[in-house]
């Protein structure tokens, strides 16, 4: 079968500009033509050029032919692998206070690795004893109480798969011109874990609430002494002690020996290195939820307490600084994520948002986790943009980006999570692009009635 | 008959246990030691707008303009003006213009908050050093660089709170607003 056959595509096709029935992939297996992938272009070339100098069985290079050093304490990826890293962007006056961005767009699956997973430090990694940790628990309760950590690990463990995202997570798109970065090192301030800790609502109990307690101040041991407050609602519902990441104990970078999990809410809610919960009936107002992490709105007013991150996706391939060798077959790849339940729904448009198609979920979809999408995709060789667009359980839908600044203006820096667009030019260099601006003459681009 | 007699006494006696078991032990380990009021008082420096958490002590302008030329103005600037850091005063552009400033005086809501996050966090390099006074001295400087206070007032428990924010009512309150919640 032909791939390229007009009929064959016509059959298949689920939205415009050759966006293929998500299926597709699973149906038909490998059965038909080439499959032309980014990545596998690259090693099927390998191949080819490895075939031509093996003239024989026993000159086979592409099988080892010794034995090599064998077992390690702690592995580590392929040297091959060793482009796929974080990204750091520190404060050059105070190298403690910066961020390093996941690779998102070098990554597949859902679940983000623990030297991968992004790092928001506002002063530095404490490398904290957990001997030595304590954690306080004290204000409207009936006890104050101080736990250690092995006094934590000895109580009933709880795992939940969820994303963490920064509240400042894209926020280049609040900008007048797209950001150029790749993909992960714009939008990678979001990572997916397995977390496992104890709840807090078991902890509270063995406090004992007084009634009028409203809020827990949080606050962390580093030397930011990060502190925010949340209300006892969500605490209760289902906050938890974070001890374990992905099956390891909690990386130094995310928050060892324990750190706060608050599934679905703003990333510095999720308070690394935890020493200290205070119980209140109100909000502390601290720095970081009055004049940081609330969104200046085009009125003068701001947002405050804006807690959930919405629903959001992203195509991590094909994505900015990729090339598409040829036209042909291809899988467009991305996450979806939303803060406030599972993922409903992603649809793609290959056509510049005109039509869309949905992508398949891989399972298990997950309340507030990184869920990846698929859907095949046949490439004319013609210029195009991609889009992904997520909608939640809610029935939330992901913004076009001229629907949030319009709402919200540009001076928001937090929670931004517009649709992002993927320019493909006709040598297949992908790049990012504002709406319609970049690629068409009759610009309709919103920038020009803010700069 | 006699095994099942039996039977049925075990059940008893498993029934018994039971109940023994949930009246002698709760369902998680309660392991937290109880902390005393020093050790609460050496860890809690939460600070409220209504003056909760705020120490004895205080501090003027003049002291405050001295701390903050050896400690803050090397990332804040001359006058709070911003360099690699945020800009703390001075704000010409208000907060609804094409380039916004944010600063304390047009943008901060609480007052309290200046002393809280300086006493905890602040100077980047060594923070927690700070004693209370020279803390309540550079949020005063900061206050009168804002135009807040006057260049003789003295700041402390009582008047700091009573230091009126511009900006305090320029928020809103999202979390409130969807949830109905306070």
């Amino acid at each position: 079968m032909d791939y390229k056959d007009d009929r064959y595509l016509k059959k298949n096709q689920v939205a415009d500009n050759g966006l293929l029935d998500r299926r597709l992939f699973l149906k038909r297996g490998l059965q038909f033509g080439v499959i032309t992938t980014l990545t596998s272009t690259a090693s099927l070339t390998s191949a080819k050029e490895n075939q031509n100098t093996s003239q024989n069985k026993s000159s086979d290079s592409t099988r080892a032919h010794k034995s090599e050093k064998s077992f390690s304490t702690y592995g580590l990826p392929s040297k091959f692998e060793d482009n796929v890293l974080r990204y750091p962007s520190q404060n050059e006056a105070v190298p403690g206070n910066g961020v390093s961005w996941t690779p998102l767009h070098l990554m597949e699956g859902a679940i983000t690795p623990n030297g991968l997973h992004f790092e928001r430090h506002h002063n530095g990694v404490p490398q904290i004893d957990p001997k030595k940790h304590r954690l306080l628990i004290h204000g409207l309760v009936k006890k104050d109480l101080i736990f250690t950590i092995d006094d934590l690990l000895r109580y009933p463990l709880q795992s939940k798969t969820c994303f963490i995202e920064c509240g400042g997570n894209s926020n280049a798109g609040w900008n007048s011109q797209p950001s150029m970065a790749e993909a992960g090192y714009f939008n990678g301030m979001v990572s997916c874990s397995e977390w496992t800790g104890v709840a807090l609502s078991v902890l509270l109990e063995e406090v004992g609430l007084d009634k009028k307690a409203k809020w827990l101040i949080a606050e962390g041991a580093d030397a930011f002494a990060m502190q925010v407050s949340i209300p006892i609602k969500k605490a209760l519902d289902d906050a938890f002690l974070g001890l374990y990441q992905n099956g390891e104990r909690i990386r130094p970078e995310n928050g060892y020996p324990v750190r706060l999990v608050v599934p679905g809410w703003e990333g510095v809610l999720n308070v690394k290195w935890l020493h200290r919960i205070k119980l209140s009936n109100r909000p502390v107002m601290a720095r970081n939820e009055t004049s940081r992490y609330t969104e200046l709105q085009p009125s003068g007013k701001a947002r405050m307490f804006t807690f959930a991150m919405e629903a959001k996706s992203l195509i991590t391939s094909p994505s900015a600084h990729m090339l598409l060798k040829q036209s042909g077959l291809y899988q467009i790849t991305g996450l979806a994520w939303s803060g406030n339940g599972k993922i409903r729904k992603v649809e793609v448009s290959a056509d510049d948002g005109n039509s869309w198609a949905e992508a398949e979920l891989q399972e298990p979809v997950l309340d507030r986790a990184f869920t990846r999408f698929r859907i095949p995709w046949h490439w004319n060789g013609k210029p195009t943009i991609l889009k992904s667009r997520a909608t939640d359980e809610t029935g939330y839908v992901q913004p076009e980006r001229q629907e949030l600044v319009k709402e919200r203006g540009r001076q928001g820096f937090f929670h931004y999570n517009a649709i992002i667009n993927w320019h493909i030019d006709s040598d297949g260099f992908v790049s990012h692009v504002y709406d319609k601006d970049a690629t068409k003459k009759t610009n309709s681009n919103i920038d020009s009635d803010w700069d | 008959m006699i095994k099942m007699q039996q039977k049925k006494l075990t059940l008893i006696l498993i029934a018994i246990g039971i109940n023994f078991s949930l009246a002698d032990t709760k369902s998680t380990p309660s392991l937290g030691q109880e902390a005393t009021p020093e050790e609460i008082a050496i860890l809690d420096i939460s600070v409220f707008p209504d003056g909760e958490g705020l120490p004895e002590g205080e501090g003027g302008v003049h002291e405050g303009e001295k701390i903050y030329q050896s400690k803050c103005i090397s990332c804040h600037g001359e006058y709070g003006l911003g360099n690699s850091a945020d800009q703390l005063a001075g704000a010409e552009m208000g907060l609804t213009g094409e380039y916004p400033e944010k600063t304390i005086g047009n943008y901060w809501p609480y007052a309290t908050t200046l002393f809280d996050f300086i006493r905890r966090s602040k100077p980047m390099a060594t923070p927690g050093t700070l004693s209370d006074n020279q803390v309540y001295s550079i949020t005063a400087y900061l206050l009168y660089l804002n135009n807040l206070i006057g260049k003789d007032d003295r700041m402390n428990a009582v008047t700091l709170v009573g230091v009126k924010m511009p900006n305090q009512n320029g928020f809103i309150n999202i979390y409130e607003a969807e949830t109905g919640s306070q």
